[in-house]
């Protein structure tokens, strides 16, 4: 069931022609559910087979454990957990998450309702006597960085200068030495650098100060873990950063594309506003913004659909195939809210099962519905709109929306 | 009329009867009506009230963050049933195809569900398991009167018994700093589901949290004062303890006395029944119409030799109750086997315990993943070379990997490093009590033989 089979539909994938519409490439990578590329690396692209590596112990995100080191990752001291396996993983998601969520601090999403709800709202009045809005630039961009600010205790003035940074982070995560100029990756290590020295810099002030930020928090915790270590702080902030940043605007900008592709769901939502919470874990599936993991290693040799995978191997978990997957999901290539049994790898799954889940599906549901509610007849002004360069993290860059009678 | 036709007219206006309206019943009867079935539907149980959910009963509602009568089942659908409550069923007639009930009413059916469960086990002596301050906990009403004692500020709590819901009991009392002693016949709490070194791990958790824990002893004498209050107990090693509440968790005794001239395979480990969940009769032959679920099943599982096994967990009464009702209504060749692995958890001094696989279904264990001493790690079971359970503490992410080495009956002791390897990973013996032992605390049991040897017939006898 292995082998090279087709070593190019990978790279087809990745190539920037497919962004638009990867998914029948995806269908194409499922008939070999584990494939040895030319490089040794291993892509996963069927659901039963990526849930089983998700929850397989010999599997590690630290990308210290592959054979041939990530050179995006180079220069990195102190990971962030997303990098990190157990036991260090563990003690740093739940060092993080006893100022984020339940046991701890458990109404900090629902607490939010209200906040969120005033941003979106801001942000909707600002589109009065437009007749042409972007989505991304007017809307699902700054609503999630304006939250995620918020909560860690960085100045929303500050977001030009780490928006380049993040950019260029979130552009290197794919770097691939055969086909990318040198200064792709440069440009993201000189970010990673820049951001890390900057998140420490907002951390100096913060230490012997209480506050209600997530930075602050951490700098003067002392739960039964104790404290985190400055460089700790910083990879955990720049984590959250980063993740809370450059996903949500896309599940929202995937949210309304997919609503203007389907007519009579826009409509129902409208009349419905309780359709948003299935709506949006359909949209997980359906049009995900994490499409790959690319990171992870094999810790031992693995055995996955009678392949075995050497120890030391890169694996690519192909996550929006993985929802995509017709032996698992019915009729998998319609958007359908009202689907049932919904187990998506939208978040992926296990113990790096997204950290951010619960925020991003209120920003989601709020943005969707109050976007439905207030546009005046909404329309699609390209169809596909351009799309990010990312084959990761992907989603469009601009979604060009007209209404009114204009 | 065709076979198919009958079903469908059984499908639109037959009778079902179930009984027992807790977990299984209620999930089996939306279930039913969720697969179509738009006859006639009688729900008997003897509890009055709304069905209401278990577990919290010695976790949320004991620490009093969730009121007894807080615990009701989410219904999720509408199952438009006859609830005859309040009243138990004293007896089935298969011949006749009518339930029995204590005050002489008969309830006829075409199919009927068996789902009445465990109750537990009292203390032996009546007259001292009638004290004030004695308690078991499987009810509604138990869980309210044992949280009032707890609210009173007892000087001392006695826990006999330290099986899950024993050790769980005697959690919520450190939690709520009242001195608790618990008394354990076996070496160590939890052993008689979990096996001798988990059973250790449990014995220095529960010592960390102030439990005053005593294992290989005995209760033999619950005493009260001339108002009839417990202020007393005495040990089988001449030692005594004052303490003015005592929890009785000796583990469940089947519902199924009622069922004694029933003509079904049922006894003290509960009604035999086939993967499809229909009941055994005494010769060991399938029934057609009556079907069990729940912790009073006892259910063939192939991946453990096709041997009988009764399981006392939540999950298990959900997945077999599903289906139970599915296979009701459905003719022979849709009908579907229950072949779950089972899934148990709880939460203790402030753990996360779950386990899947049948953990007593072994004979050797060992630490795969993460740290016995920060109490953080998992334990695969072993059975003759093959991987047939595993329990987690506060890592129960993983488990999903344990249940797939557990289907593919892969090879124990799991050999790959992973990343959290634990500091001694040599496979232990499992050590569990004698069969006297378990039958007393254990909620999971491994019992009977294969299918194709027919040896049931001793099951009729009936313990008291
Ligand atoms: C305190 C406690 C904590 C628990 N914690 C956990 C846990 O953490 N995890 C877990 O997996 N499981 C746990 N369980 C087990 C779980 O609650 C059971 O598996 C579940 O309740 C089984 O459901 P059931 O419907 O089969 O049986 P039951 O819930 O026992 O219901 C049987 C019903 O039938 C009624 N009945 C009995 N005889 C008759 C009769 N002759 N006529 C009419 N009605 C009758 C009974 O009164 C009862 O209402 C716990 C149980 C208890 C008691
Ligand atoms: C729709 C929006 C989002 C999507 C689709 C998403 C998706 C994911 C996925 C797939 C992972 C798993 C990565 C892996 O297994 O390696 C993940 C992890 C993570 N996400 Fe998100 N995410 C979203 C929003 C957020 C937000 C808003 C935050 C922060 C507030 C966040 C923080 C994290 C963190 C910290 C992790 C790492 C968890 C760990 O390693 O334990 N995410 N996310």
């Amino acid at each position: 069931m292995t082998t090279t089979q087709m070593p190019d539909t990978l790279r087809r994938i990745l190539d920037y022609s497919s962004r638009a519409d990867p998914y029948p490439l995806y269908a194409e990578l499922r008939r070999t559910p584990v494939a040895r590329q030319e490089d040794g690396s291993y892509v996963v692209s069927t659901y039963r087979e990526l849930a089983e590596l998700l929850h397989d112990p010999h599997l590690s995100s630290d990308v210290r454990n592959l054979a041939h080191p990530m050179r995006s990752h180079e220069g990195e001291t102190t990971p962030p957990f997303i990098n990190l396996d157990p036991p260090e993983h563990d003690r740093l998601r739940r060092m993080a998450m006893r100022h984020f969520g339940p046991p701890h601090t458990p109404g900090l999403v629902a607490g939010m309702d209200g906040d969120l709800t005033a941003v979106v709202s801001g942000l909707i009045d600002g589109f009065a006597g437009k007749e042409q809005i972007d989505i991304v630039d007017d809307f699902a961009y700054p609503f999630p960085v304006t939250v995620i600010c918020h909560l860690l205790g960085v100045p929303r003035e500050d977001e030009p200068k780490f928006h380049v940074w993040v950019d260029g982070i979130v552009n290197s995560i794919d770097y691939n030495p055969k086909i990318d100029p040198k200064e792709k990756l440069e440009k993201g290590l000189q970010a990673r650098k820049d951001l890390r020295q900057y998140l420490g810099g907002l951390l100096e002030q913060r230490h012997g100060r209480a506050g209600d930020d997530l930075l602050s928090r951490l700098a003067n915790d002392d739960g039964p873990d104790g404290r985190m270590t400055d460089e700790e702080i910083v990879a955990t902030a720049n984590l959250l950063l980063i993740a809370g940043h450059e996903t949500t605007v896309n599940l929202i900008t995937n949210g309304m594309l997919t609503l203007l592709r389907h007519p009579e769901v826009l409509q129902r939502l409208r009349d419905d506003p309780d359709l948003v919470v299935p709506l949006v874990e359909e949209l997980l599936r359906y049009e995900p913004p994490v499409h790959i993991i690319p990171w992870r290693a094999a810790y031992s040799d693995i055995t996955v659909a009678d392949t075995v995978i050497p120890r030391g191997s890169q694996i690519m978990l192909m996550l929006a195939s993985g929802s995509r997957d017709p032996d698992r999901f019915h009729d998998p290539d319609r958007f359908d809210p009202d689907r049932r049994d919904n187990q998506h790898l939208g978040f992926g799954s296990g113990i790096h099962l997204c950290f951010g889940g619960p925020l991003a599906r209120r920003e989601t549901q709020i943005a969707l519905t109050e976007l439905v509610r207030r546009l005046d007849r909404p329309r699609l002004v390209a169809d596909p709109p351009p799309y990010r360069r990312s084959p990761v993290l992907r989603g469009p860059i601009h979604l060009q929306v007209e209404q009114g009678t204009g | 009329m065709t076979r198919a036709d009958t079903l469908r007219a059984f499908k639109r206006d037959g009778r079902i009867v179930i009984v027992g309206a807790s977990l299984a019943g209620l999930r089996a009867a939306e279930a039913l009506r969720a697969e179509g079935f738009t006859g006639s539907l009688t729900m008997i149980g003897d509890e009055l009230g709304e069905p209401y959910d278990r577990p919290p009963l010695s976790k949320q509602v004991l620490t009093g963050w969730v009121p007894a009568d807080g615990t009701a089942l989410p219904r999720r659908r509408d199952i438009n049933a006859e609830w005859l409550l309040g009243v138990p069923a004293s007896g089935l007639d298969m011949a006749g195809n009518v339930v029995r009930l204590a005050d002489g009413r008969e309830v006829p059916f075409d199919r009927v569900l068996i789902a009445t469960g465990v109750r537990a086990r009292p203390w032996f002596v009546e007259s001292e398991a009638a004290l004030d301050g004695v308690f078991v906990v499987r009810t509604r009403e138990h869980a309210e009167g044992l949280q009032r004692a707890l609210a009173a500020g007892p000087s001392r709590v006695l826990v006999i018994g330290a099986g899950f819901t024993g050790s769980e009991i005697a959690s919520i009392c450190r939690e709520r700093d009242i001195p608790v002693t618990v008394a354990e016949l076996a070496p160590a709490p939890l052993v008689g589901a979990l096996g001798a070194m988990i059973g250790e791990v449990a014995a220095d958790m529960q010592r960390a949290h102030g439990v005053d824990l005593r294992c290989g002893v005995k209760v033999t004498r619950l005493e009260g004062d001339a108002q009839g209050h417990l202020r007393r107990a005495h040990f089988d090693d001449g030692s005594t303890i004052d303490a003015d509440v005592a929890v009785v968790a000796l583990g469940g005794i089947r519902n199924t006395d009622w069922l004694r001239d029933s003509g079904l395979a049922a006894g003290v480990w509960g009604i035999a029944c086939d993967t499809g969940c229909r009941a055994l009769d005494i010769n060991g032959l399938i029934t057609d119409d009556v079907f069990v679920a729940g912790d009073v099943a006892r259910c063939p599982n192939p991946i453990y030799e096709y041997r009988l096994i009764s399981l006392e967990h939540w999950a298990n009464a959900v997945e077999q109750a599903e289906v139970a009702a599915h296979n009701m209504v459905s003719a022979q060749a849709d009908r579907w086997p229950h072949l779950s692995i089972p899934l148990f958890w709880s939460i203790q001094f402030g753990a996360n315990i779950k386990s899947v696989g049948v953990p007593t279904f072994a004979d050797e264990v060992v630490v795969t993943q993460g740290s016995v001493s920060d109490r953080r790690f998992v334990a695969a079971y072993g059975y003759q070379g093959r991987v047939t359970a595993a329990v987690s503490f506060n890592n129960a992410k993983w488990l999903d990997h344990y249940r797939q080495l557990i289907e593919t009956a892969a090879p124990f002791p799991p050999l790959c490093p992973t990343p959290d390897q634990p500091v001694d990973s040599k496979p232990v013996p499992v050590d569990f009590p004698g069969p006297a032992l378990i039958a007393q605390g254990a909620t999971v049991v491994v019992t009977g033989n294969a299918p194709s040897e027919r040896r049931v017939t001793s099951l009729q006898q009936h313990h008291r």
